[in-house]
């Protein structure tokens, strides 16, 4: 009996709850931390940022809208399914960042968790974070956060799977949809997780998973004047100068710290409160 | 063929404005069907294929923003709701007049296109700017009336202001093989308009084969239509490309043989400047240059001028532009 023959993946794009090619064509290997090769991923281009910020935008109002309750659900029905593949994820963890398979298993578990975590937050946050104020008038005044809009994200370059999620499930959490530049060496898990979101009931177009550079594409999203928000986090020497594009058409900024945090960490409501804006509501009370 | 190839053929004219030349082919139902019939037939495959391979052309930089001018130029604004007030006419007559209201430099489109209860309000909006009115009639969108009532729906919106006319043909009749009926009834309505300028819909979607679409176009180019139309929007498929291809190499015969240039409009499903650009590209490849203007080549759409004007502000900004930069209807 001859030989298996080995089967070479060419990945695509996640848009628009769909695996588009990328529009320019390219794609780019991918190696391990050993440097031999792995899988192919699409190279995304200017053009696949668009579509996904177009993608993102449709979605934007059927996922903001949907009750609190609901987008915590299909967030926790996410974690679920990736708690299923934690086996893919481990082996392309372990492979992409160098890791022990034990602390890459570790990594995976701490990256459900996260998810999980922030899918029960979906339905507080307007609790936490909202309430009513007293005025000095004849008022009920109460605020409440609102999600911003469509949030591009750069994903963290090491931690290429608890780092994505700890970017990416905050702005979902918090009703926004997402486009995200993944880590441009280690993409494997972040592709992995648009096939988990496919299969999840995340409706097409919430989150977009663009692999390639995100010194390329950053600019790009820094300035597309349809996007509200962006997370500098993976963005390198480049934040600054994506800093001072997004000051254009005034987008929300999360910087990006000084070098990459240690994700496992308690990540608190930092990443999910730049991108909400507090809507206070002055109603008039009377007899 | 004899009648394409030969355009001092003896005839008498039936139609004003009908070519001589072609007289002869109406005398009767069976000389008319005869002669569409005999129109060379539509290679499908290699119609679709011409059209798919004149879309990959990449236009960049200065023809990109020479197309996106072009084709905000050759827009026919349209609103066809049941909803539609005289206040939603008066903004899109407003956004008609100046498409980029940030952008002085943006063209405006070539006419607004309404329907016929609301061309008077239409051509008051639009007082003064070259645009043009235009308003479907003869029982828009079905053409499910009789000729008196789609006679004087096509009265009524000519009185009302529209200087251009959009038409649906019979297509029941044209189905069922009763050319002279679906012509007799264009030269009637083209009548009715008088001045204004009559654009026959085809209906594309309902014709089932290009050789229908083709012999569609000729009827209505020798019944003395101005501009043929692909559909009126309610049908899909609706304006693709190769129907549109097919058109266009009829326009360009028609002119060859009897030196009567007639216009193009598709409209329908039209909404990306992508779209629109390959629609120019061919344009010029298929029926030639002369056909790259608006008083020859237009667009029936509504959310295609979001997209060009997104695209037109990407290339003077440089940076991707969203829906919030736009006007809105």
């Amino acid at each position: 009996m001859s030989e298996r023959l080995e089967v070479r993946k060419t990945y695509k794009l996640y848009v628009g709850g769909k695996f588009p090619r990328s529009e320019s064509g390219r794609t780019y290997p991918v190696a391990d931390g050993r440097g031999h090769f792995v899988a192919n991923a699409a190279k995304a281009s200017r053009k696949d940022a668009r579509d996904a910020v177009v993608a993102a935008r449709a979605a934007f109002a059927g996922w903001s809208g949907a009750t609190a309750y609901n987008r915590g659900q299909v967030l926790y029905r996410v974690a679920e399914v990736m708690e299923g593949r934690a086996a893919q994820f481990a082996e392309e963890v372990a492979a992409g960042e160098g890791l022990s398979a034990a602390k890459a298993r570790a990594a995976v578990d701490a990256a459900v968790d996260r998810w999980v975590w922030y899918a029960g937050w979906t339905d507080k946050l307007a609790a936490v974070l909202g309430g009513t104020n007293p005025v000095a008038g004849p008022y009920f005044d109460f605020s409440v956060p609102e999600p911003s809009g469509v949030v591009a994200v750069l994903a963290p370059q090491r931690s290429s799977l608890l780092g994505l999620v700890s970017v990416l499930a905050p702005v979902l959490a918090t009703g926004c949809t997402a486009v995200v530049v993944s880590s441009l060496q280690r993409p494997l898990p972040a592709i992995t997780l648009s096939e988990v979101l496919a299969t999840s009931d995340v409706p097409g177009g919430v989150a977009n998973l663009l692999t390639g550079d995100a010194a390329e594409i950053g600019p790009w999203l820094a300035e597309h004047a349809d996007v509200d928000g962006i997370d500098l986090t993976g963005a390198g020497t480049a934040a600054m100068e994506l800093e001072r594009s997004a000051a254009g058409t005034l987008k929300r900024v999360l910087r990006a710290p000084a070098d990459e945090p240690d994700w496992t960490g308690d990540p608190g409501l930092s990443r999910m409160t730049p991108f909400l804006e507090t809507k206070t509501v002055w109603h008039p009370i009377g007899v | 063929m004899t009648h394409v190839l030969d355009p001092t053929a003896p005839g008498r004219p039936v139609a004003p404005g009908a070519p001589d030349a072609f007289a002869d082919v109406t005398r009767s139902d069976a000389a008319f069907r005869a002669f569409l019939h005999g129109l060379p037939g539509v290679d499908q495959v290699g119609a679709e294929a011409r059209a798919a391979q004149l879309g990959t052309r990449s236009i960049k930089t200065t023809a990109k923003a020479w197309a996106i001018d072009t084709a905000i130029s050759m827009v026919d604004l349209t609103t066809l709701e049941g909803a539609d007030t005289p206040g939603r006419v008066r903004s899109l007559a407003a956004k008609a007049r100046r498409p980029d209201p940030a952008d002085g430099s943006c063209p405006q489109v070539a006419a607004v296109c309404v329907y016929g209860d609301l061309a008077g309000v239409a051509r008051d909006a639009l007082a003064g700017t070259g645009i043009h009115t235009a308003a479907v009639a003869t029982a828009f969108p079905s053409g499910r009336a009789s000729r008196e009532v789609k006679l004087a729906d096509v009265r009524d919106a000519v009185a009302g202001g529209a200087d251009e006319i959009d038409m649906v043909i019979d297509r029941g009749a044209f189905l069922s093989g009763r050319y002279l009926d679906v012509f007799d009834e264009v030269v009637a309505v083209k009548e009715a308009c008088g001045d204004a300028h009559l654009k026959v819909i085809l209906e594309t979607g309902e014709l089932r084969t290009y050789d229908a679409v083709r012999r569609a176009s000729w009827l209505a180019m020798l019944a003395g239509g101005d501009f043929i139309k692909t559909s009126t929007g309610k049908v899909s498929p609706a304006a693709t490309l190769p129907v549109c291809l097919v058109m266009l190499e009829a326009v360009r015969d028609f002119r060859a043989a009897t030196g009567t240039q007639v216009g193009v409009k598709p409209a329908g499903g039209i909404r990306t400047t992508k779209d629109a650009i390959k629609h120019l590209v061919m344009i010029n490849e298929v029926a030639g240059p002369d056909w790259l203007d608006p008083v020859w080549f237009r667009f029936g759409a509504s959310s295609l001028l979001d997209d060009l004007l997104l695209q037109r502000q990407k290339l003077r900004t440089g940076h991707y532009s969203g829906p919030d930069h736009v006007s809105v209807v």
